[in-house]
């Protein structure tokens, strides 16, 4: 089990949550156990069964496209980061 | 116990001394030491040798760790005529110096022997004033203070971000500040927009903001850009020639266009977002990091991007956000500290919570990496529809 922070852009597809626990021992695996339960969330992350360009996911604070993309491995109680872009300033 | 004279022979001959001719030599050589003027303020505002730092004597103990952390870095000390110098090269021995040296004659027989000197600048008693909290910092200084008077930060958006950036920069004395923003001051803009105020509403951001700066600080000259930052005129407006830029737009094709350009004209670029209560800080600087396309390499689509509209953001937010952002371009200007270069600082207000994710340059990042594939600016279509952007 795994922590995963949503980005305030997406809480609404989780029904507010700031956090959700996620199963799953890949990003892959953990993504998909994500979506499967808040099925909105796919066009928001998943592009082509690729992350999505407009998006950055990081396990303990590295962003896993330099790492192994979706196969990086996930430990159990890591912190996962969703973060799209975001261009508010005004 | 000794009298000054018999004391002063004591330590003239515990120390290393060097005459002219020697430092000459010394000052010349490749392996340049540490040249550090001990004498006080206003000696050392009517000329120095060349390239030398001010640690006048009172201070200098306490100093001289910033300066030389290293304690086999060459110093070599000067006063006026080598008698103070001679007990500040006894310190740094105490200290565990293991290479100093102390001019005998001092500054009056390098002067007398026609070698090169400086005046250096200094600021005025006003400005020592002023700005005698940052002088007082080993870290800025009189030098510091210097450089910023001449640094010139470019300022995208007068907004929640700008705001707070402007006025600290400009607190700071940073001497030109370019503000670049087509809006005109709406009452919704006031609950976090402090640059301006319930006297200036309806008024152009840029004007209004030009006003409050100057009010601040009247050393700071304000440049106005009364336009949206477009393919069209970014070129002309980074020709004015600018230091370091603040991003404080609110608009996803604003971003992608300022991010080509600080790549291309090798500015380094303080990023800075906010939404609801959470906020994000990073630097992109060219050549030491990432740039906005290694962390994002397209915009999203424009159905997936939030409605600015719908958004909202506390008031404060990006008080806190600017004010980082404000941090980091004085700390880029001054060339001090670890800016965030590489790492991408996350807020949340709610939790009051930071965190930190590490990002790297992308090689193949289309715009930085090492075969780009965008070579001209890209106008990318308004995200935020419904209402337009400002920049």
């Amino acid at each position: 089990m795994s922590r995963v922070r949503i980005p305030p852009q997406l809480r609404s597809e989780v029904g507010g949550a700031r956090e959700v626990p996620a199963e799953g021992g890949t990003v892959r695996e953990l993504l998909d156990d994500l979506i499967d339960r808040f099925p909105s969330l796919r066009p928001q992350l998943v592009e082509d069964d690729e992350i999505a360009s407009f998006v950055n996911v990081y396990v303990e604070g590295e962003d896993v496209r330099t790492l192994d993309g979706l196969d990086t491995s996930v430990d159990h109680g890591s912190t996962v980061i969703l973060l799209p872009a975001m261009a508010g300033g005004l | 116990m000794p009298n000054y004279r018999e004391y002063l022979h004591q330590v003239k001959s515990e120390i290393d001394e060097v005459d002219v001719k020697q430092a000459r030599e010394l000052l010349d050589a490749p392996e340049r030491p540490l040249v550090v003027d001990v004498r006080e303020l206003d000696e050392w505002s009517e000329g120095r040798i060349p390239g030398a730092i001010h640690l006048p004597r009172g201070h200098l103990e306490s100093r001289i760790e910033q300066a030389a952390p290293d304690r086999a870095q060459p110093i070599f000390l000067y006063c006026a005529a080598g008698n103070r110098s001679a007990f500040a090269a006894k310190s740094l021995e105490e200290l565990g110096y293991e290479n100093v040296v102390s001019l005998a004659g001092g500054y009056t027989d390098w002067k007398r022997s026609g070698l090169p000197t400086e005046l250096p600048r200094t600021l005025d008693g006003e400005k020592r004033q002023r700005y005698s909290r940052h002088v007082l910092i080993p870290e800025v200084g009189e030098e510091g203070q210097l450089k910023l008077l001449d640094s010139r930060v470019l300022l995208l958006g007068a907004g929640g971000l700008g705001s707070p950036s402007a006025l600290y920069l400009a607190a700071a004395g940073v001497g030109r500040l370019g503000i670049v923003d087509d809006d005109r001051v709406d009452a919704s803009n006031l609950q976090r927009q402090v640059l301006h105020s319930t006297a200036v509403l309806g008024e152009w951001k840029v004007e209004s903001a030009k006003q409050s700066l100057e009010e601040l600080n009247p050393d700071v000259e304000v440049v106005p850009y009364r336009e949206r930052l477009t393919s069209e005129n970014v070129e002309r407006i980074l020709a004015d020639g600018w230091d370091v830029i603040v991003d404080g737009t609110d608009n996803f094709p604003t971003r992608y266009l300022i991010n080509d350009a600080a790549v291309w004209h090798d500015i380094p670029l303080v990023h800075g977002s906010i939404y609801r209560f959470e906020g994000q800080a990073t630097v992109f600087k060219p050549g030491a990091g990432p740039c906005y396309r290694c962390l994002f390499p397209q915009p999203p689509p424009p159905e997936l991007a939030p409605s600015c509209a719908e958004g909202g953001v506390l008031g404060v937010l990006p008080g806190i956000v600017g004010s980082l952002q404000a941090s980091e371009a004085l700390k880029l200007c001054l060339g001090i500290g670890e800016p965030l270069v590489g790492r991408l600082l996350l807020f949340d207000a709610l939790a009051t919570e930071f965190s930190e994710v590490t990002l790297r340059r992308d090689p193949a990042c289309p715009v930085c990496g090492d075969s780009p594939t965008i070579t001209e600016y890209v106008d990318y279509v308004e995200f935020c529809s419904g209402r337009p952007a400002h920049a």
